[in-house]
């Protein structure tokens, strides 16, 4: 088979579907990781002419331009657009597109689960951007602290479009983090060990393990507060034994990461493009990844310095003082290591570099106003001040926007295969550059001056008028500038001429391919030896595409890849993935009625919605795997492998531990909200405790311990060729136990809508019901797919995985159960 | 504070500069490793930031609320869009948007809210403390002369926040004790 058949032959397997329905049934991450920067793109558009208007409100005293309830819905939609619905989708667009292809295979490990993800993102968006144009935006500011967003204060449904929307929005989020976590670790070429990995994939990994651990606190945060405005559950009103300041916990949990979730992915673009800008290698690997690992820590224990005004004694703040400034090592060490990359090489100022510089220039001032407001004392004054205002966007804008924009440029031609040839670029970066310093220069300069932040307008007399005019002129120089940068990137996709393969020289497998990048990515999978295979072997691309590689024969349809161990890179699986399918687009369809129905308190429509998701997401499992065993299949150069389906530790299994991390988190910060009320709230006691009931938590612990022992016993009974039914129903049994147990425990609840402490264990409670729930359903699933011959003792991987949930749902159960019970039982 | 960090900022931009210059950096791999990761990314910032920390948390433990004879203590109730101040010296004398302090005495704010979350802040006496429901905290803040100092309120609480101001009048001895005995309004 020559290169040319073998394209013929794997782009009519792996190609999306002809015509307009390719575009809503593709799982390719190729097309689904353009879908996402596209629509991040769209709305960073939004998002920024939103910015346009506030300084066009601000750009003179007493502006008539906007009244404060509009310019309220504008300046919290532009923080809101910028953090959720632009950077954490570029974030993810990026690496859905590049992962595959840095890493040397042909998809990301769930192909289906991407797609929902983007799906369930351009819905949730949808949502945000129909209340804009209604006039019914939130208006509560991005961080939405309570009183002010709570029922009292915001009866409209403008705060629930935010709270509802963002949720159905986290939900890719984590999605996508799920699939770049296991995609990274076991998604490899042959032969790439954790050490040669590209320091992207280092990067995307820190980052999607970030996205994991920080975005449930405020998934948790966003459900209690729909819960408290819907149902009049009180989990941050004082008088009823809540507290506004768990918002703030809970919220500020989620949103310092976030800033390193935002920062580590540009920084992952520094660190790839940078080298090649300069015609070497990285200065300290090593360094980097620890650093960035490092700061992925050190970001979880400094959310209270966004709090340093609320009261909080002072040897408190010192400790958070204290990390707040520490975070500024690792982060040093990145930059020198990158300036001294530039020193080790020959840089030359090619348009992605002039990006990288005003990166550095930006960025730098960021940190060092950062170091400031990390001392308390300054904090007291410069806090919400336009000076806050101009450091984060020299944080956000430098460490993210000017990187992104190299990493536009250096990969522009690889997403279109043109070389780039009207030269608008290099004025729109000046344009940028000159108009970002000065639209935020003033702005620190007026915060210092007294300006708070989010005030719609100010007077003649306070003295602002000219820093404000200053600062506006800048911003539309800024909005010029990226109409440009977006003119450019336009033109240079439609008309542009065919560009040469590799135009930069760059070392990594990305490049090994005909750009724009075919359906397959790779004709054949490499076998990597270093951290640079194209600099190592130039003519990579040609022997690949020849087909000596590994998976070099396409062969009965199948969109085939191979998986590795995840430390030393050695192969160990064959996986098969699913083809184009409509089911991801349905199942967020569905999603979004469920979500839309609370919105609109349309509540009959939720419980179908519901029972549309549990029966799509068994559809969803039920049509991969087969009935009968495969053998072990040759890869090429005489590797044998098995299929994942007939392993312990397959993708899904390796997915569901990450699923359950971003869980368990979840369930974490929900007993913190527990313990933080009991002990910090005001209008505590509660007038009423909830009464143990020792039977009732026996029986609860009981069906949990039979169900994790169960699951373990048909998972060895099944491998020892016997059968698994009656360890399955006991399963069964054993989950809807818990079931009876924790709806038992929320019929007795004292009344939730009267205090704090009945509100959280009503939502302990549905917490343990819905995984109780969850697991029976699993063991139903199970149970039907044995009876049907989907499992032998070969075909094992779906026990595990429904193992790990049933002994997650053992373990959260007995938990709640004791959360509620103890107490009463105890006293 | 300014200062030092622009001499980092200089510092930074001198070197990325100087990196188009020269034809080769200094030494082999592991040479600059250790120049430019120990030494300019590890223990360079390493020490600034030390000395900021302390020097922050000094400054900070001074502004502290202590003990001490002559404390006037007042309270500050925030509601959306008005402050009421009353004072423990005059018990039911309440003012609204104006609050009254002796000048060149330590005065405790016990501030707190009806409503949502708001935060006390007169630029020139002291820094920003917020208003938490159910909560009271105490800021402490001196006005070294008589005159009227402009304050704020901090934190976002919707449409009426840009209007959310008051001020501070701050008496000599003898003003404080006519406002005490409700002579001046």
């Amino acid at each position: 088979m020559n290169a040319l058949e073998r394209h013929r032959k794997l782009t009519a397997i792996w190609a999306s579907e002809p015509g307009w329905r390719g575009w809503f049934s593709t799982v390719n991450h190729t097309d689904l990781g353009r879908m996402f920067l596209v629509t991040a793109f769209f709305f960073f558009i939004i998002g920024g002419l939103l910015a346009m208007l506030i300084r066009a409100q601000l750009a003179t005293p007493q502006s008539a331009f906007a009244g404060p309830e509009i310019y309220n819905q504008i300046f919290t939609m532009h923080g809101t657009i910028m953090m959720f619905l632009f950077a954490i989708p570029t974030f993810e667009g990026l690496a859905i597109y590049l992962l595959p292809k840095l890493l040397g295979t042909r998809d990301l490990a769930f192909p289906r689960l991407t797609a929902y993800g983007f799906w369930c993102y351009v819905f949730g968006g949808t949502m945000l951007l129909v209340a804009m144009v209604l006039g019914i935006a939130p208006d509560g500011g991005w961080f939405m602290y309570p009183p002010l967003s709570g029922p009292l204060y915001s009866p409209g449904i403008n705060t629930d479009f935010w709270l509802i929307g963002i949720t159905f929005v986290e939900i890719s989020a984590i999605a996508a983090a799920v699939e770049i976590t296991v995609s990274i670790l076991k998604y490899r070429a042959p032969g790439m060990s954790l050490d040669k990995m590209p320091i992207f994939a280092w990067y995307a990994l820190i980052t999607a393990l970030m996205i994991l651990t920080g975005f449930p606190p405020l998934i948790l945060g966003s459900i209690l507060l729909e819960v408290e405005r819907a149902f009049g559950l009180p989990f941050f009103q004082a008088e009823l034994g809540g507290d506004s300041l768990l918002w703030q916990h809970l919220f500020w949990l989620f949103g310092h990461p976030e800033v390193y979730i935002i920062f580590l992915p540009a920084a992952g673009v520094i660190s790839t493009v940078l080298p090649v800008m300069c015609r070497t290698t990285l200065l300290g690997y090593g360094w980097i990844v620890a650093a960035a690992v490092s700061l992925a820590f050190l970001s979880f224990g400094l959310w209270v310095h966004h709090m340093f005004t609320t009261g909080i004694p002072h040897m408190g703040l010192a400790f958070f003082s204290a990390a707040s400034t520490l975070v500024a090592v690792p982060t040093g060490v990145q930059i020198f290591a990158w300036i001294g990359t530039i020193w080790k090489g020959r840089p030359e100022l090619r348009l992605p570099m002039l990006h990288i510089l005003g990166f550095f220039a930006t960025f730098v001032i960021g940190g060092l106003t950062g170091v400031m407001v990390a001392v308390v004392p300054f904090d007291w004054q410069a806090h919400d001040t336009a000076f806050i205002t101009a450091h984060l966007h020299y944080v956000l804008f430098g460490g993210f926007v000017f990187p992104i924009f190299a990493g536009v440029y250096y990969w522009l031609p690889h997403f279109t295969g043109r070389r780039r040839f009207f030269h608008l670029g290099e004025l729109a970066f000046a344009l940028v550059f000159i108009g970002f310093h000065v639209t935020f220069l003033a702005m620190h300069w007026v915060g210092l001056l007294g300006q708070r932040r989010r005030i719609p307008t100010y007077a003649p007399e306070d003295g602002w008028t000219a820093i404000n005019l200053i600062s506006s002129v800048g911003s539309f120089v800024l909005a010029i500038g990226i109409g440009m940068i977006l003119i450019d990137v336009i033109l240079h996709a439609l008309t542009a001429a065919r560009g040469r393969r590799n135009p930069w020289r760059a070392g990594t497998l990305e490049w090994a391919m005909i750009t724009p990048p075919p359906a397959y990515n790779l004709a054949s999978l490499p076998h990597v030896t270093s951290r640079e295979p194209l600099t190592q072997e130039p003519d990579l691309a040609v022997r690949l595409a020849r087909g000596e590689g590994y998976l070099a024969t396409p062969r009965h349809g199948w969109r085939e890849t191979l998986t590795v161990d995840v430390a030393s890179g050695r192969p160990d699986m064959h996986v098969l993935y699913p083809t184009n399918t409509l089911l991801p687009i349905i199942m967020s369809a569905v999603t979004g009625v469920f979500f839309l129905s609370l919105l609109l308190k349309f509540y009959w429509t939720v419980p179908l919605a519901v029972a549309g998701v549990a029966y799509l997401a068994w559809r969803w499992v039920w049509v991969l795997g087969r009935k009968e065993d495969l053998d072990a299949l040759p890869m090429g150069h005489g590797i044998t492998l098995l299929n994942a389906a007939m392993t312990d530790h397959s993708p899904g299994w390796w997915g569901t531990v990450f699923l359950l991390t971003a869980n368990a988190t979840f369930f974490g910060s929900l007993l913190f909200g527990f313990a933080f009320l009991w002990t910090v709230a005001p209008g505590w006691p509660p007038p009423a405790w909830f009464v143990a009931s020792p039977v009732e938590l026996g029986f609860g612990i009981l069906g949990a311990a039979l169900g994790c022992f169960a699951i373990g016993h048909a998972i060895v009974v099944n491998r020892r060729n016997g059968s698994p039914l009656p360890g399955l129903v006991l399963t069964l049994a054993g989950a809807l136990a818990v079931a009876v147990a924790c709806a038992a425990m929320m019929a007795r609840t004292p009344s939730p809508e009267a205090h704090a402490y009945g509100a959280t264990l009503f939502v302990l409670g549905s917490y343990g019901l819905f995984h109780a729930v969850l697991g029976a359903l699993m063991a139903s699933f199970l149970i039907a797919r044995v009876l049907q011959g989907f499992t032998s003792p070969m075909r094992r991987a779906e026990f595990t995985i429904v193992g790990l949930w049933v002994g997650y749902l053992s373990v959260v159960g007995t938990l709640v159960l004791l959360a509620g019970h103890l107490p009463g039982l105890a006293s | 504070m300014l200062a030092s960090a622009a001499l980092i900022f200089g510092l930074v931009m001198v070197l990325l500069v100087l990196a188009f210059r020269r034809r080769k950096g200094p030494g082999d791999e592991p040479q600059q490793v250790r120049i430019w990761i120990i030494g300019l990314g590890l223990v360079f910032p390493m020490s600034v930031l030390a000395a900021l920390l302390v020097y922050g948390l000094a400054i900070g433990e001074r502004l502290l609320p202590r003990e001490g004879d002559d404390v006037a203590r007042v309270g500050a109730e925030g509601r959306r869009w008005v402050w009421t101040f009353s004072y423990e010296d005059a018990p039911g004398r309440t003012t609204q948007d104006i609050l009254h302090i002796p000048a060149g005495r330590p005065v405790d704010v016990a501030i707190t809210t009806a409503d949502v979350i708001h935060s006390f802040w007169v630029p020139r006496l002291a820094g920003k403390l917020d208003a938490i429901p159910g909560r009271v905290n105490t800021l402490r803040i001196e006005a070294d002369a008589p005159g009227t100092y402009a304050g704020v309120s901090a934190e976002f609480s919707g449409a009426g926040y840009d209007r959310f101001t008051f001020s501070v009048t701050a008496h000599d001895a003898a003003g404080w004790d006519a406002f005490l005995k409700g002579d001046t309004e």
